[in-house]
Order: C-alpha cells, then sequence, then structure tokens
C-alpha cells in the first residue's frame, strides 16, 4: 500500500480497513490480524496500525476481547452502513469535480451509466 | 534533628520526568572549545520509535553516544529508566556506532560469541532468526560482505540484546533502498511493544511511515519535536518537506 505521506497515516490506516471490512477482505465477525502483523505487512509503525484501530472501535465497526483479539464487528447492518459512508464519500467526490467541469446532473448520471460496465472500472477485471 | 523539607522537593522544572524511559536537562557537551550539546532538554516515553535528525555536526551522534554512556565528561541531568548514566544505564542500552566497533576479520557467529559474553541479555537465538531473515551465514567474514550485509549484521546484533532503549546511529545510510527496506523491516519486527527505538538519520523518506515522533535538533540543540501524525496534520506536509521547511531557512 502506498501511502500519502504528506496528511497523517493512521487517518489513510482507517480508510484502508474500512475498504478490507466492507469488501469482505476482513469478514463480518471474522478475527483481525495483530497490530504487529499489520504494520509488518504495511510498513508502518505499530502504535499508527494501534490509533486506527481504536478509531474503528470507537465507530462500532470492530471490537476488542480482552484475551482473544480484535475482531470485525458481527452486526451487518454496521457493515452496511460503513459501506454506504464509503460510497457517500466517493460520490461526492465525482459529484464536485464533475461539477467544477461544467457537467449537469442529466450529464453526469449518463456517463456513470456508460462507465459502470467498462472494464476499466471493474474491480474484478483488476485495476 | 528534623529535616525541613526543601524547595527542591516541589515540582522543579528543572528535575526530569520520571515518566520517561529518556530523559534529559540541560546537557552540555564540550569538544575542546566548540560545543556539541548545549543544555539540550528531552524526554522520550517508553514504546516508540523516534527518529534523531538533523544535519551534519548538529549534535545527534553526540546526543546517542552520551545516552549511551560513553562520555563522562558532560554537564546536566540525564535519566536512563530512572538511572544515572553509568553501568546500570549501560545494562538497558543497546547502542549501534555509526562506525562499526567489531573487528573486520572476524565470522559473524565470532561477534555472536562476543555479544554472548558481553551482554547478560543478548539472545542468541533472535540474533540467529534476524540473520536468517537477512539472509545471512554466521560463517561469513564481516570483509567479505557488501556494505548490506554488513549493516543488517550489526542490527541483528545490536536489536537482538533485550535492552529497554535503542540507539541507533545511521543504521541505513549507505545501503540501497531494497536493503534499506528490508532493515527498517527486521528492526520493526524484534522490536518489543515497550521499548523505545531512537534513530539518527538524514534519510527522513525512508522512515516516513516508521516513526512515532522526531527530534529535529540544530547547533547542539531540540529545535522541534512532535509525534508525526501530529506534524503532518498540523504543516499539511510529509515529514521530508517539514525537514526542509526547518532546515532551509
Amino acid at each position: 500500500m502506498q501511502f500519502d505521506t504528506g496528511s497523517p497515516i493512521w487517518g489513510q490506516l482507517v480508510a484502508e480497513f474500512s475498504r478490507r471490512i466492507v469488501t469482505g477482505a476482513w469478514p463480518t465477525g471474522s478475527r483481525i490480524p495483530g497490530v504487529r502483523d499489520l504494520a509488518g505487512e504495511l510498513g508502518v509503525n505499530p502504535n499508527t496500525v494501534q490509533r486506527a484501530l481504536a478509531e474503528l472501535e470507537r465507530q462500532g465497526v470492530c471490537r476488542s476481547e480482552r484475551t482473544a483479539g480484535r475482531f470485525v464487528t458481527a452486526d451487518t447492518d454496521r457493515v452496511d452502513a460503513l459501506r454506504a459512508e464509503l460510497a457517500r464519500d466517493a460520490v461526492d467526490g465525482f459529484v464536485r469535480r464533475a461539477r467544477g467541469l461544467g457537467m449537469t446532473s442529466t450529464q453526469a448520471q449518463r456517463l456513470i451509466e456508460e462507465r459502470w460496465h467498462d472494464h476499466h472500472t471493474d474491480p474484478a477485471a483488476g485495476a | 534533628m528534623t529535616t525541613t523539607p526543601t524547595l527542591r522537593q516541589e515540582r522543579d522544572p528543572a528535575m526530569t520526568d520520571d515518566a520517561a524511559l529518556v530523559s534529559v536537562r540541560g546537557l552540555t557537551v564540550r569538544y575542546g572549545r566548540r560545543t556539541a550539546l548545549d543544555g539540550l532538554d528531552l524526554d522520550l516515553p517508553a514504546g516508540q520509535i523516534v527518529g534523531l535528525l538533523g544535519e551534519n555536526g548538529c549534535g545527534k551522534s553526540t546526543l546517542l553516544k552520551t545516552l549511551a554512556g560513553l562520555y563522562a565528561d558532560h554537564d546536566g541531568e540525564v535519566r536512563i529508566a530512572g538511572h544515572r548514566l553509568g553501568p546500570q544505564s549501560k545494562a538497558v542500552v543497546s547502542y549501534l556506532p555509526d562506525r562499526s566497533a567489531l573487528p573486520e576479520r572476524a565470522r559473524v557467529r565470532y561477534c555472536l560469541d562476543l555479544f554472548d559474553d558481553f551482554f547478560p541479555d543478548f539472545d542468541r537465538a533472535r540474533a540467529e532468526a534476524l540473520l536468517s531473515h537477512f539472509r545471512l551465514d554466521p560463517a561469513m567474514r564481516l570483509k567479505e560482505m557488501s556494505k548490506g550485509m554488513q549493516e543488517k549484521a550489526h542490527i541483528s546484533l545490536a536489536m537482538s540484546r533485550r535492552a529497554q532503549v535503542y540507539l541507533l546511529d545511521e543504521p541505513i545510510s549507505g545501503v540501497d533502498p531494497a536493503a534499506r527496506a528490508s532493515i527498517l523491516d527486521g528492526i520493526l519486527h524484534m522490536l518489543d511493544a515497550d521499548s523505545l527505538l531512537v534513530v539518527a538519520t538524514h534519510l527522513v523518506h525512508d522512515l516516513e511511515t516508521s516513526l512515532d515522533s522526531v527530534v529535529m535538533m540544530r547547533h547542539g540543540r531540540v529545535l522541534l519535536t512532535g509525534d508525526v501524525d501530529d506534524l503532518r496534520a498540523e504543516h499539511g506536509a510529509s515529514l521530508e518537506q517539514i525537514f526542509r521547511e526547518v532546515y532551509g531557512s
């Protein structure tokens, strides 16, 4: 994973871990890898990973069990809400830029419809 | 005779911070007429990876050497895990100098024996695990190794003491980027969660995502210190950019 070193790393980790949860890379109710392992995998400071996971806990997306470790919430509604939140953020970004380019809502919607099935934008086809 | 409480027992700002693993007050070191450290104050907590940054000659190496207990000749107050500088502080500090102190002709295996003899806290199994992580053969002589391999051998030894404080002086300079990443990875894996690692470096970029906090030095004093993510948020810039801003002026 590439980080933008010009903004706090922990916030970028919150985004990355959220993505893993909503895409099912970390399935609902499953155990999250240990802080050290994640730090090693991502090449970041363990305390930064800890800070990101604590934020996800605060948001109710994951929970700690004293001895067993940390788990993704088993509440599928919460994960759905997180997915909706991330999607809304992505759409907001798109709308802002499309407006900036002078597009109308109809034009933007037609463009989304056009691009939706394009193989370049299909994550299953690989980036 | 009764003792009267003195002002010193009250909270004295000149007193070192007991909560910090390393605490320094008014540290001054002179080389002849040159002042290498000029009344430096610093508190470093346990469980952190700290980048010690600054230009050549700003006092980074002198600070590390002093913390390692190698300069008896200094003014000021230093506490490491509550100990004044001396045998007790040395026992909890693992120091990797910027120049090798090991015999060039020695095989790595012999260096393992040396560390075993010298340091009661040396964990030989951990050193062997690190060496194998770095794909180094203990039968090799240091002088037969590339610079990157030598650096990895030194890191394997220094990080395998079960110390509380690790002081690494320029551990990745003069090493290619791939070896740097591998060395940092090895360090991050071996570090206990409650120990303190201080890395002096001018390679800010390579350490961007590994550090908890930075101490930027100039002319023997601390210029700027803080949590790296807080500094990024505050300046809207990377550590490397902040470094350039601070030293560019």
